[in-house]
Protein backbone atom coordinates (compact mmCIF):
# COMPACT_ATOMS: atom_id res chain seq x y z
CA UNK A 1 0.00 0.00 0.00
CA UNK A 2 1.11 3.64 -0.63
CA UNK A 3 2.80 5.68 2.35
CA UNK A 4 0.82 5.23 5.44
CA UNK A 5 2.74 7.51 7.54
CA UNK A 6 1.12 11.06 6.23
CA UNK A 7 -1.88 12.69 6.81
CA UNK A 8 -2.89 15.27 4.12
CA UNK A 9 -4.71 18.59 4.93
CA UNK A 10 -7.54 19.70 3.64
CA UNK A 11 -7.76 23.41 4.68
CA UNK A 12 -11.76 22.68 5.56
CA UNK A 13 -12.73 22.02 9.39
CA UNK A 14 -14.07 18.04 9.79
CA UNK A 15 -17.25 18.29 11.46
CA UNK A 16 -19.43 14.52 11.38
CA UNK A 17 -22.79 14.85 9.82
CA UNK A 18 -26.34 14.62 11.82
CA UNK A 19 -26.86 11.09 10.87
CA UNK A 20 -22.71 10.41 12.01
CA UNK A 21 -22.94 12.52 14.81
CA UNK A 22 -26.36 10.60 15.99
CA UNK A 23 -24.41 7.55 15.96
CA UNK A 24 -21.57 8.37 17.84
CA UNK A 25 -23.32 9.12 20.40
CA UNK A 26 -25.33 5.98 20.14
CA UNK A 27 -22.13 3.97 20.31
CA UNK A 28 -19.90 6.07 22.99
CA UNK A 29 -22.44 5.37 25.97
CA UNK A 30 -21.65 1.68 25.07
CA UNK A 31 -18.26 1.40 26.48
CA UNK A 32 -17.20 2.19 29.59
CA UNK A 33 -13.84 4.42 28.18
CA UNK A 34 -14.04 7.07 25.38
CA UNK A 35 -10.89 5.68 23.63
CA UNK A 36 -12.82 2.95 22.70
CA UNK A 37 -14.63 5.06 20.18
CA UNK A 38 -11.27 5.87 18.13
CA UNK A 39 -11.89 3.03 15.91
CA UNK A 40 -15.69 3.31 15.21
CA UNK A 41 -15.32 7.42 14.70
CA UNK A 42 -12.52 6.69 12.25
CA UNK A 43 -15.33 4.55 10.66
CA UNK A 44 -17.73 7.54 10.68
CA UNK A 45 -15.51 9.81 9.16
CA UNK A 46 -14.38 7.30 6.76
CA UNK A 47 -17.81 6.88 5.66
CA UNK A 48 -18.83 10.37 5.67
CA UNK A 49 -15.85 11.58 3.51
CA UNK A 50 -14.32 8.25 1.94
CA UNK A 51 -10.62 8.57 3.44
CA UNK A 52 -9.93 10.14 6.80
CA UNK A 53 -7.89 13.52 6.67
CA UNK A 54 -5.74 15.32 8.98
CA UNK A 55 -8.70 17.82 10.09
CA UNK A 56 -10.98 14.51 10.90
CA UNK A 57 -8.06 12.84 13.15
CA UNK A 58 -7.89 16.14 14.64
CA UNK A 59 -11.41 16.26 15.27
CA UNK A 60 -11.60 12.79 16.38
CA UNK A 61 -9.43 13.21 18.94
CA UNK A 62 -11.30 16.10 20.28
CA UNK A 63 -14.38 14.72 20.14
CA UNK A 64 -13.38 11.80 21.96
CA UNK A 65 -10.84 13.98 24.49
CA UNK A 66 -7.64 12.26 23.72
CA UNK A 67 -4.54 12.64 21.50
CA UNK A 68 -4.14 13.48 17.64
CA UNK A 69 -1.23 11.28 18.05
CA UNK A 70 -3.31 8.34 19.75
CA UNK A 71 -5.97 8.36 16.90
CA UNK A 72 -3.13 9.08 14.45
CA UNK A 73 -1.36 5.80 15.30
CA UNK A 74 -4.52 3.79 15.36
CA UNK A 75 -5.44 5.15 12.10
CA UNK A 76 -2.22 3.71 11.12
CA UNK A 77 -2.25 0.87 11.62
CA UNK A 78 -5.32 -0.57 10.74
CA UNK A 79 -5.17 -0.59 6.68
CA UNK A 80 -8.52 -0.05 6.08
CA UNK A 81 -8.31 3.56 6.62
CA UNK A 82 -7.72 5.46 3.85
CA UNK A 83 -5.36 8.09 4.57
CA UNK A 84 -6.14 10.02 1.26
CA UNK A 85 -8.76 9.80 -1.27
CA UNK A 86 -9.35 6.88 -3.29
CA UNK A 87 -11.04 6.36 -6.57
CA UNK A 88 -14.71 6.29 -6.82
CA UNK A 89 -14.34 2.56 -7.42
CA UNK A 90 -12.22 0.97 -5.05
CA UNK A 91 -11.36 -2.39 -5.93
CA UNK A 92 -9.82 -5.10 -3.69
CA UNK A 93 -8.56 -8.13 -5.36
CA UNK A 94 -7.56 -10.98 -2.57
CA UNK A 95 -4.07 -12.21 -2.84
CA UNK A 96 -3.86 -15.08 -0.46
CA UNK A 97 -3.57 -18.93 -0.28
CA UNK A 98 -6.96 -19.89 -1.96
CA UNK A 99 -7.82 -16.96 -4.25
CA UNK A 100 -3.60 -17.66 -4.75
CA UNK A 101 -4.20 -21.15 -5.90
CA UNK A 102 -7.45 -20.11 -8.19
CA UNK A 103 -5.60 -17.18 -10.77
CA UNK A 104 -5.58 -13.71 -8.77
CA UNK A 105 -2.74 -13.19 -10.50
CA UNK A 106 -4.54 -12.93 -13.65
CA UNK A 107 -7.10 -10.72 -12.18
CA UNK A 108 -5.04 -8.06 -10.51
CA UNK A 109 -2.79 -8.64 -14.46
CA UNK A 110 -6.27 -7.48 -16.02
CA UNK A 111 -6.94 -4.90 -14.07
CA UNK A 112 -3.44 -3.09 -13.76
CA UNK A 113 -3.87 -3.44 -17.80
CA UNK A 114 -7.10 -2.43 -17.85
CA UNK A 115 -7.15 0.34 -15.39
CA UNK A 116 -3.61 1.58 -16.26
CA UNK A 117 -2.91 1.58 -12.53
CA UNK A 118 -0.94 -0.70 -10.31
CA UNK A 119 -2.23 -1.88 -6.85
CA UNK A 120 -1.76 1.03 -4.60
CA UNK A 121 -2.52 3.24 -6.82
CA UNK A 122 -5.39 5.55 -7.79
CA UNK A 123 -6.11 6.29 -11.48
CA UNK A 124 -5.96 10.16 -13.25
CA UNK A 125 -9.66 10.43 -13.35
CA UNK A 126 -10.30 9.33 -9.83
CA UNK A 127 -12.49 6.99 -10.84
CA UNK A 128 -10.51 3.89 -9.91
CA UNK A 129 -8.27 2.46 -7.10
CA UNK A 130 -6.68 -0.81 -7.03
CA UNK A 131 -5.30 -2.92 -3.69
CA UNK A 132 -4.26 -6.50 -3.41
CA UNK A 133 -4.92 -6.91 -0.11
CA UNK A 134 -4.69 -10.01 2.38
CA UNK A 135 -7.54 -13.05 2.78
CA UNK A 136 -10.97 -11.94 2.59
CA UNK A 137 -12.41 -14.87 3.76
CA UNK A 138 -14.51 -16.16 0.86
CA UNK A 139 -12.23 -18.92 0.16
CA UNK A 140 -14.53 -21.28 -1.15
CA UNK A 141 -15.72 -18.86 -3.85
CA UNK A 142 -12.36 -18.13 -4.69
CA UNK A 143 -11.04 -15.81 -6.50
CA UNK A 144 -13.09 -12.79 -4.60
CA UNK A 145 -12.79 -9.45 -5.81
CA UNK A 146 -14.63 -6.61 -3.38
CA UNK A 147 -15.84 -3.35 -5.11
CA UNK A 148 -16.43 -0.22 -2.61
CA UNK A 149 -16.82 -3.18 0.30
CA UNK A 150 -19.17 -5.28 -2.18
CA UNK A 151 -18.03 -8.71 -2.40
CA UNK A 152 -17.73 -10.90 -6.52
CA UNK A 153 -16.94 -14.25 -5.63
CA UNK A 154 -15.74 -17.20 -8.40
CA UNK A 155 -14.01 -14.27 -10.37
CA UNK A 156 -13.00 -14.58 -13.87
CA UNK A 157 -11.40 -12.14 -16.73
CA UNK A 158 -14.87 -12.52 -18.68
CA UNK A 159 -16.73 -11.60 -15.46
CA UNK A 160 -14.53 -8.86 -14.24
CA UNK A 161 -15.31 -6.95 -17.93
CA UNK A 162 -18.76 -6.98 -17.36
CA UNK A 163 -18.01 -5.99 -13.80
CA UNK A 164 -15.77 -2.71 -14.90
CA UNK A 165 -18.38 -2.41 -17.76
CA UNK A 166 -21.26 -1.21 -14.82
CA UNK A 167 -18.69 0.42 -12.87
CA UNK A 168 -19.23 4.01 -14.43
CA UNK B 1 -21.88 -37.33 5.15
CA UNK B 2 -23.36 -33.61 6.03
CA UNK B 3 -25.28 -32.55 8.97
CA UNK B 4 -27.60 -29.98 10.24
CA UNK B 5 -27.00 -28.86 13.79
CA UNK B 6 -25.31 -25.42 13.46
CA UNK B 7 -26.74 -24.72 10.05
CA UNK B 8 -30.18 -25.97 10.70
CA UNK B 9 -31.73 -23.12 9.30
CA UNK B 10 -29.19 -21.95 6.71
CA UNK B 11 -31.23 -23.26 4.17
CA UNK B 12 -34.32 -21.27 5.18
CA UNK B 13 -35.24 -18.30 3.20
CA UNK B 14 -34.99 -14.51 5.57
CA UNK B 15 -33.92 -17.50 8.59
CA UNK B 16 -31.41 -13.81 8.99
CA UNK B 17 -34.96 -12.27 10.19
CA UNK B 18 -36.02 -12.66 13.54
CA UNK B 19 -39.94 -14.27 13.01
CA UNK B 20 -38.45 -16.39 10.36
CA UNK B 21 -35.82 -17.47 12.53
CA UNK B 22 -38.11 -17.84 15.46
CA UNK B 23 -40.85 -19.50 13.49
CA UNK B 24 -38.13 -22.72 13.48
CA UNK B 25 -36.96 -22.67 17.15
CA UNK B 26 -34.81 -19.40 17.65
CA UNK B 27 -34.71 -17.98 21.38
CA UNK B 28 -36.87 -20.87 22.21
CA UNK B 29 -34.84 -22.42 24.57
CA UNK B 30 -34.20 -18.80 26.34
CA UNK B 31 -37.32 -19.92 28.57
CA UNK B 32 -35.31 -23.26 29.83
CA UNK B 33 -32.03 -21.33 30.29
CA UNK B 34 -33.33 -18.41 32.96
CA UNK B 35 -34.99 -21.58 35.14
CA UNK B 36 -31.75 -22.90 35.21
CA UNK B 37 -28.75 -21.25 37.97
CA UNK B 38 -25.95 -19.70 35.62
CA UNK B 39 -23.19 -22.60 37.36
CA UNK B 40 -25.38 -25.15 35.55
CA UNK B 41 -25.59 -23.78 32.43
CA UNK B 42 -21.54 -24.16 32.77
CA UNK B 43 -21.72 -27.45 33.48
CA UNK B 44 -23.93 -28.19 30.77
CA UNK B 45 -21.94 -26.97 28.29
CA UNK B 46 -19.09 -28.58 29.96
CA UNK B 47 -20.35 -31.94 29.92
CA UNK B 48 -21.20 -31.15 26.06
CA UNK B 49 -17.52 -31.24 25.35
CA UNK B 50 -17.72 -28.33 22.89
CA UNK B 51 -14.43 -27.03 21.89
CA UNK B 52 -13.82 -23.77 21.03
CA UNK B 53 -13.99 -23.19 17.67
CA UNK B 54 -11.69 -20.49 16.72
CA UNK B 55 -8.69 -22.32 16.49
CA UNK B 56 -7.41 -23.77 19.61
CA UNK B 57 -10.37 -26.39 20.71
CA UNK B 58 -9.77 -25.38 24.56
CA UNK B 59 -12.89 -26.65 26.25
CA UNK B 60 -15.44 -23.67 26.06
CA UNK B 61 -17.14 -24.77 29.39
CA UNK B 62 -14.13 -25.07 31.40
CA UNK B 63 -12.71 -21.77 29.57
CA UNK B 64 -15.60 -20.12 31.44
CA UNK B 65 -15.12 -21.77 34.36
CA UNK B 66 -11.76 -20.20 34.82
CA UNK B 67 -13.57 -16.75 35.37
CA UNK B 68 -12.74 -15.43 39.68
CA UNK B 69 -14.84 -16.53 41.87
CA UNK B 70 -16.54 -13.55 44.26
CA UNK B 71 -15.36 -11.15 41.63
CA UNK B 72 -17.01 -7.21 41.97
CA UNK B 73 -15.51 -6.00 38.59
CA UNK B 74 -17.98 -6.46 35.41
CA UNK B 75 -17.34 -9.33 33.48
CA UNK B 76 -17.51 -8.97 29.49
CA UNK B 77 -17.87 -11.31 26.79
CA UNK B 78 -15.94 -10.75 23.03
CA UNK B 79 -16.87 -12.75 20.80
CA UNK B 80 -14.33 -13.15 17.52
CA UNK B 81 -15.54 -12.57 14.50
CA UNK B 82 -12.33 -11.25 12.98
CA UNK B 83 -12.13 -14.45 11.20
CA UNK B 84 -8.80 -13.90 9.59
CA UNK B 85 -7.09 -16.60 9.22
CA UNK B 86 -6.34 -17.56 5.22
CA UNK B 87 -8.69 -20.62 3.92
CA UNK B 88 -11.08 -20.06 7.18
CA UNK B 89 -14.77 -19.10 5.94
CA UNK B 90 -16.90 -20.55 8.07
CA UNK B 91 -18.36 -18.39 11.04
CA UNK B 92 -18.98 -15.44 7.78
CA UNK B 93 -21.96 -18.01 7.10
CA UNK B 94 -23.66 -18.02 10.43
CA UNK B 95 -23.22 -14.24 10.62
CA UNK B 96 -25.58 -13.70 7.51
CA UNK B 97 -27.40 -16.79 7.32
CA UNK B 98 -28.35 -17.06 10.89
CA UNK B 99 -27.14 -14.38 13.03
CA UNK B 100 -30.37 -14.93 15.70
CA UNK B 101 -28.45 -18.47 16.57
CA UNK B 102 -25.53 -16.54 17.44
CA UNK B 103 -27.30 -13.81 19.86
CA UNK B 104 -29.20 -16.38 21.02
CA UNK B 105 -26.01 -17.91 22.10
CA UNK B 106 -24.73 -14.90 23.15
CA UNK B 107 -27.62 -14.00 25.65
CA UNK B 108 -26.72 -18.07 26.89
CA UNK B 109 -23.19 -17.29 27.51
CA UNK B 110 -23.35 -13.87 29.36
CA UNK B 111 -26.09 -15.53 31.48
CA UNK B 112 -23.74 -18.38 31.98
CA UNK B 113 -20.99 -15.73 33.12
CA UNK B 114 -22.83 -13.12 35.03
CA UNK B 115 -21.97 -10.71 32.09
CA UNK B 116 -24.34 -7.45 31.07
CA UNK B 117 -22.12 -6.51 28.05
CA UNK B 118 -20.99 -8.57 25.00
CA UNK B 119 -18.92 -7.35 21.98
CA UNK B 120 -19.08 -8.49 18.51
CA UNK B 121 -15.78 -7.79 16.96
CA UNK B 122 -16.18 -8.59 13.39
CA UNK B 123 -13.25 -8.05 11.10
CA UNK B 124 -13.63 -4.75 9.19
CA UNK B 125 -13.50 -6.24 5.23
CA UNK B 126 -16.91 -7.57 6.30
CA UNK B 127 -18.92 -4.85 5.35
CA UNK B 128 -22.25 -6.32 4.21
CA UNK B 129 -21.86 -8.97 6.72
CA UNK B 130 -21.86 -6.38 9.55
CA UNK B 131 -25.07 -5.25 8.09
CA UNK B 132 -26.58 -8.15 8.45
CA UNK B 133 -25.67 -8.62 11.74
CA UNK B 134 -26.26 -5.56 12.82
CA UNK B 135 -29.89 -5.74 11.51
CA UNK B 136 -30.95 -8.79 13.71
CA UNK B 137 -28.77 -7.13 16.51
CA UNK B 138 -31.84 -4.36 15.88
CA UNK B 139 -34.59 -6.72 15.83
CA UNK B 140 -33.38 -8.62 18.89
CA UNK B 141 -33.58 -5.38 21.04
CA UNK B 142 -37.16 -4.13 19.48
CA UNK B 143 -38.47 -8.25 20.46
CA UNK B 144 -36.96 -7.77 23.82
CA UNK B 145 -34.43 -10.28 23.61
CA UNK B 146 -31.68 -7.69 24.40
CA UNK B 147 -31.53 -4.25 26.20
CA UNK B 148 -32.65 -3.14 29.99
CA UNK B 149 -34.90 -6.48 30.51
CA UNK B 150 -33.72 -9.58 28.73
CA UNK B 151 -36.89 -11.75 27.78
CA UNK B 152 -39.02 -10.03 30.84
CA UNK B 153 -36.11 -11.01 33.30
CA UNK B 154 -34.26 -8.84 35.79
CA UNK B 155 -31.50 -9.23 33.43
CA UNK B 156 -29.35 -6.08 31.01
CA UNK B 157 -27.49 -7.49 27.92
CA UNK B 158 -25.97 -4.78 25.64
CA UNK B 159 -24.35 -6.53 22.76
CA UNK B 160 -22.32 -4.12 20.35
CA UNK B 161 -20.76 -4.36 16.95
CA UNK B 162 -17.27 -3.37 16.94
CA UNK B 163 -15.48 -3.41 13.54
CA UNK B 164 -12.00 -3.97 12.99
CA UNK B 165 -10.02 -2.58 10.13
CA UNK B 166 -7.84 -4.60 8.30
CA UNK B 167 -5.59 -6.83 10.54
CA UNK B 168 -5.23 -10.20 11.01
CA UNK B 169 -3.73 -9.75 14.14
CA UNK B 170 -6.85 -8.80 15.95
CA UNK B 171 -8.16 -12.39 16.18
CA UNK B 172 -5.35 -12.71 18.48
CA UNK B 173 -7.40 -12.44 21.99
CA UNK B 174 -5.78 -10.07 23.59
CA UNK B 175 -4.67 -8.03 20.62
CA UNK B 176 -8.73 -8.01 19.79
CA UNK B 177 -9.30 -6.41 23.02
CA UNK B 178 -6.70 -3.69 22.74
CA UNK B 179 -8.81 -2.87 19.31
CA UNK B 180 -11.85 -2.72 21.31
CA UNK B 181 -10.18 -0.40 24.11
CA UNK B 182 -9.27 1.74 20.88
CA UNK B 183 -5.55 0.83 20.47
CA UNK B 184 -2.94 -0.71 18.03
CA UNK B 185 -3.82 -4.68 17.83
CA UNK B 186 -0.76 -5.60 19.76
CA UNK B 187 -1.37 -9.27 21.98
CA UNK B 188 -0.77 -8.27 25.54
CA UNK B 189 2.08 -10.66 27.29
CA UNK B 190 0.46 -13.43 29.31
CA UNK B 191 -0.76 -13.67 32.06
CA UNK B 192 -2.54 -12.18 33.37
CA UNK B 193 -5.01 -14.23 31.01
CA UNK B 194 -8.02 -12.47 29.89
CA UNK B 195 -10.81 -14.91 32.09
CA UNK B 196 -8.76 -13.03 34.92
CA UNK B 197 -8.19 -9.59 33.36
CA UNK B 198 -9.01 -8.57 29.90
CA UNK B 199 -11.33 -5.57 28.90
CA UNK B 200 -10.87 -2.56 30.45
CA UNK B 201 -8.86 -4.88 33.04
CA UNK B 202 -12.33 -6.51 33.91
CA UNK B 203 -12.67 -10.40 33.59
CA UNK B 204 -13.69 -11.22 29.95
CA UNK B 205 -14.74 -14.44 27.98
CA UNK B 206 -13.41 -14.28 24.33
CA UNK B 207 -15.30 -17.06 22.55
CA UNK B 208 -15.32 -17.55 18.30
CA UNK B 209 -18.73 -17.18 16.67
CA UNK B 210 -18.94 -20.79 15.92
CA UNK B 211 -18.67 -21.94 19.35
CA UNK B 212 -21.11 -19.29 20.69
CA UNK B 213 -23.89 -20.58 17.72
CA UNK B 214 -23.48 -24.33 18.95
CA UNK B 215 -25.07 -23.04 22.66
CA UNK B 216 -28.69 -22.83 21.40
CA UNK B 217 -28.26 -26.56 20.45
CA UNK B 218 -26.90 -27.92 23.61
CA UNK B 219 -29.19 -26.13 25.47
CA UNK B 220 -32.41 -27.08 23.66
CA UNK B 221 -31.21 -30.74 23.73
CA UNK B 222 -28.79 -31.79 26.33
CA UNK B 223 -24.98 -32.56 26.21
CA UNK B 224 -25.76 -36.08 25.07
CA UNK B 225 -27.66 -35.08 21.74
CA UNK B 226 -24.37 -32.76 21.05
CA UNK B 227 -21.66 -35.93 22.17
CA UNK B 228 -24.29 -37.92 19.83
CA UNK B 229 -22.01 -36.78 17.29
CA UNK B 230 -18.17 -36.63 16.85
CA UNK B 231 -15.83 -38.21 18.93
CA UNK B 232 -15.61 -38.76 22.32
CA UNK B 233 -12.62 -36.33 22.33
CA UNK B 234 -14.02 -34.31 19.99
CA UNK B 235 -17.70 -34.18 20.25
CA UNK B 236 -20.01 -32.35 18.18
CA UNK B 237 -20.38 -31.01 14.59
CA UNK B 238 -18.01 -27.99 13.33
CA UNK B 239 -18.30 -25.66 10.05
CA UNK B 240 -15.47 -26.78 7.40
CA UNK B 241 -14.72 -24.76 5.13
CA UNK B 242 -13.08 -26.94 1.86
CA UNK B 243 -11.26 -24.68 -0.67
CA UNK B 244 -8.32 -24.94 -3.10
CA UNK B 245 -8.45 -27.62 -6.50
CA UNK B 246 -11.62 -29.49 -5.68
CA UNK B 247 -14.38 -29.94 -7.90
CA UNK B 248 -16.52 -28.62 -5.11
CA UNK B 249 -15.29 -26.31 -2.99
CA UNK B 250 -17.73 -24.72 0.02
CA UNK B 251 -18.17 -24.73 3.65
CA UNK B 252 -20.21 -27.98 4.64
CA UNK B 253 -20.82 -28.71 8.65
CA UNK B 254 -19.85 -32.26 9.62
CA UNK B 255 -18.90 -34.25 12.30
CA UNK B 256 -15.86 -34.29 13.46
CA UNK B 257 -13.93 -37.74 13.34
CA UNK B 258 -14.95 -38.12 9.58
CA UNK B 259 -11.65 -39.41 7.33
CA UNK B 260 -10.53 -36.57 5.58
CA UNK B 261 -10.21 -38.01 2.26
CA UNK B 262 -13.74 -39.52 1.93
CA UNK B 263 -14.51 -36.05 2.86
CA UNK B 264 -12.26 -34.11 0.45
CA UNK B 265 -13.78 -37.01 -2.63
CA UNK B 266 -17.46 -37.45 -1.22
CA UNK B 267 -18.34 -34.09 0.01
CA UNK B 268 -15.98 -31.51 -1.78
CA UNK B 269 -16.32 -33.90 -5.17
CA UNK B 270 -12.40 -35.32 -5.36
CA UNK B 271 -9.40 -33.30 -7.38
CA UNK B 272 -10.01 -31.74 -10.58
CA UNK B 273 -9.79 -34.19 -13.33
CA UNK B 274 -6.72 -35.87 -14.26
CA UNK B 275 -5.12 -34.19 -11.17
CA UNK B 276 -2.94 -35.77 -8.76
CA UNK B 277 -3.31 -34.93 -4.60
CA UNK B 278 0.22 -33.06 -3.38
CA UNK B 279 -0.84 -32.28 0.08
CA UNK B 280 -3.57 -31.33 2.39
CA UNK B 281 -3.62 -27.94 4.53
CA UNK B 282 -5.74 -29.30 6.67
CA UNK B 283 -6.99 -26.40 9.24
CA UNK B 284 -6.25 -22.61 8.20
CA UNK B 285 -2.53 -21.93 6.20
CA UNK B 286 -1.02 -21.44 10.06
CA UNK B 287 -1.42 -25.52 10.09
CA UNK B 288 1.23 -27.97 8.88
CA UNK B 289 0.68 -29.53 5.60
CA UNK B 290 -0.22 -33.01 5.08
CA UNK B 291 1.30 -35.19 2.28
CA UNK B 292 -0.67 -37.94 0.37
CA UNK B 293 0.56 -40.51 2.46
CA UNK B 294 -0.38 -38.50 5.78
CA UNK B 295 -3.75 -37.97 4.82
CA UNK B 296 -4.48 -41.28 4.16
CA UNK B 297 -4.88 -41.79 8.22
CA UNK B 298 -5.97 -38.37 9.30
CA UNK B 299 -9.65 -38.15 10.51
CA UNK B 300 -11.28 -34.82 10.88
CA UNK B 301 -10.69 -34.35 15.04
CA UNK B 302 -8.47 -32.61 17.23
CA UNK B 303 -6.74 -36.23 18.78
CA UNK B 304 -6.19 -37.59 14.97
CA UNK B 305 -4.43 -33.89 13.77
CA UNK B 306 -2.41 -33.96 16.77
CA UNK B 307 -1.25 -37.47 16.47
CA UNK B 308 -0.16 -36.79 12.63
CA UNK B 309 1.92 -33.09 13.65
CA UNK B 310 -0.47 -30.67 12.86
CA UNK B 311 -3.45 -29.22 13.96
CA UNK B 312 -7.11 -29.00 13.23
CA UNK B 313 -7.17 -25.20 13.80
CA UNK B 314 -10.42 -23.39 12.02
CA UNK B 315 -11.44 -26.43 10.17
CA UNK B 316 -10.47 -24.18 6.79
CA UNK B 317 -8.99 -27.19 4.07
CA UNK B 318 -7.03 -26.52 1.38
CA UNK B 319 -6.39 -29.03 -1.28
CA UNK B 320 -3.14 -28.84 -3.15
CA UNK B 321 -3.03 -30.66 -6.10
CA UNK B 322 0.48 -31.83 -8.63
CA UNK B 323 -0.16 -28.20 -10.31
CA UNK B 324 1.14 -25.98 -7.13
CA UNK B 325 4.62 -25.06 -6.82
CA UNK B 326 5.09 -25.48 -3.12
CA UNK B 327 8.20 -22.81 -3.11
CA UNK B 328 5.67 -20.28 -4.70
CA UNK B 329 3.09 -21.01 -1.98
CA UNK B 330 5.43 -20.46 0.76
CA UNK B 331 5.76 -17.14 -0.31
CA UNK B 332 2.47 -16.64 -0.71
CA UNK B 333 2.07 -17.20 3.18
CA UNK B 334 5.52 -15.68 4.60
CA UNK B 335 4.15 -12.71 2.32
CA UNK B 336 0.89 -12.80 4.46
CA UNK B 337 2.48 -12.96 8.32
CA UNK B 338 5.14 -10.78 7.26
CA UNK B 339 2.47 -8.05 6.19
CA UNK B 340 -0.11 -9.02 9.05
CA UNK B 341 3.30 -8.65 12.00
CA UNK B 342 1.84 -6.22 14.30
CA UNK B 343 4.97 -5.16 14.78
CA UNK B 344 5.45 -5.38 18.39
CA UNK B 345 8.40 -7.90 18.85
CA UNK B 346 11.37 -7.91 16.70
CA UNK B 347 11.97 -11.85 16.10
CA UNK B 348 8.45 -11.53 13.56
CA UNK B 349 8.88 -7.87 12.54
CA UNK B 350 12.00 -8.62 11.18
CA UNK B 351 12.50 -12.19 10.94
CA UNK B 352 9.37 -13.24 8.47
CA UNK B 353 11.08 -10.30 6.48
CA UNK B 354 14.09 -12.08 5.88
CA UNK B 355 12.07 -15.03 5.58
CA UNK B 356 10.41 -13.54 2.73
CA UNK B 357 13.23 -11.61 1.32
CA UNK B 358 15.17 -15.73 0.91
CA UNK B 359 12.63 -17.45 -0.61
CA UNK B 360 12.14 -14.14 -3.50
CA UNK B 361 15.98 -14.74 -3.98
CA UNK B 362 15.49 -18.81 -3.91
CA UNK B 363 12.52 -18.01 -6.50
CA UNK B 364 14.35 -15.63 -8.52
CA UNK B 365 17.11 -18.43 -9.75
CA UNK B 366 19.39 -16.57 -7.20
CA UNK B 367 19.43 -19.08 -4.12
CA UNK B 368 21.62 -21.67 -2.67
CA UNK B 369 21.39 -24.98 -0.48
CA UNK B 370 22.49 -22.55 2.36
CA UNK B 371 19.59 -20.31 1.50
CA UNK B 372 17.37 -23.28 2.40
CA UNK B 373 19.08 -24.23 5.81
CA UNK B 374 18.67 -20.80 6.55
CA UNK B 375 15.32 -21.03 6.00
CA UNK B 376 15.12 -23.64 8.64
CA UNK B 377 17.05 -21.91 11.07
CA UNK B 378 15.19 -18.86 10.90
CA UNK B 379 12.09 -20.92 11.71
CA UNK B 380 13.52 -22.10 14.90
CA UNK B 381 15.36 -18.77 15.56
CA UNK B 382 11.96 -16.70 15.51
CA UNK B 383 9.10 -19.41 16.95
CA UNK B 384 8.38 -19.23 20.67
CA UNK B 385 10.42 -16.07 20.84
CA UNK B 386 7.31 -13.86 20.90
CA UNK B 387 4.58 -11.93 22.66
CA UNK B 388 2.09 -14.30 20.69
CA UNK B 389 1.71 -16.90 18.14
CA UNK B 390 1.85 -15.42 15.15
CA UNK B 391 5.33 -15.90 14.01
CA UNK B 392 4.64 -19.48 14.85
CA UNK B 393 1.89 -19.17 12.51
CA UNK B 394 4.06 -18.39 9.33
CA UNK B 395 7.13 -20.96 11.37
CA UNK B 396 5.30 -23.89 11.81
CA UNK B 397 4.26 -24.24 8.35
CA UNK B 398 6.89 -22.79 6.42
CA UNK B 399 9.02 -25.80 8.09
CA UNK B 400 6.53 -28.22 7.18
CA UNK B 401 6.76 -27.99 3.55
CA UNK B 402 10.48 -27.11 3.86
CA UNK B 403 10.80 -30.94 5.32
CA UNK B 404 7.95 -32.48 3.19
CA UNK B 405 8.94 -30.38 -0.30
CA UNK B 406 12.35 -29.96 0.41
CA UNK B 407 13.25 -31.72 -3.07
CA UNK B 408 11.15 -28.50 -4.77
CA UNK B 409 12.57 -26.22 -3.00
CA UNK B 410 15.74 -27.52 -4.04
CA UNK B 411 15.19 -28.13 -7.65
CA UNK B 412 15.36 -23.79 -7.89
CA UNK B 413 18.67 -24.10 -6.31
CA UNK B 414 19.94 -27.13 -8.26
CA UNK B 415 21.61 -25.56 -10.89
CA UNK B 416 23.74 -23.16 -8.59
CA UNK B 417 27.08 -24.50 -8.18
CA UNK B 418 27.73 -22.03 -5.58
CA UNK B 419 25.54 -24.72 -3.33
CA UNK B 420 28.48 -27.20 -3.14
CA UNK B 421 30.30 -23.90 -1.57
CA UNK B 422 28.15 -22.58 0.38
CA UNK B 423 27.61 -26.56 2.47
Amino acid sequence: MSDRSQLIETGVPFTFDAQRDAEFERLVKRYPTRESMILPALWLAQEQEGWISAEAIGYIADRIGTFASQVFEVATFYTMYNLHPMGKFHICVCRTLSCYLLGKQEIVDYLKRELGIKPGEVSKDGQFSLEEVECLGHCGTAPVVQVNGEFYENMNVDKLKELLATLK
Amino acid sequence: MQVKVLSARFDIPDAHKIEVAKENGAYATLEKVFSMQPIEVIELVKQSGLRGRGGAGFPTGLKWSFLPKNNQKPVYLAVNSDESEPATFKDRHILVLDPHAMIEGIIICCYAINSHDAYIYIRGEYTTQVKVLQAAIDEAYAAGYLGASVCGQDYRLDVTVHRGAGAYICGEETALLESIEGRKGQPRSKPPFPAVEGLYGCPTIINNVQSIASLPFILTNGADAYKAFGTEKSPGTHLFGISGLVKKPGMYELPLGLPLLEVIEKVAGGLREGRTLKGIIPGGSSTPVLTPEEAQTVTLDYESMAAHKTMFGSGGIVVLDDTVDIVKLVENLIHFYHHESCGQCTPCREGLGWMLKIVKKIIGGNGTTADINLLVELCDNIEMKTVCVLSAACTMPVRSYLNKFRHEFEAYVKSDVSCQTAM
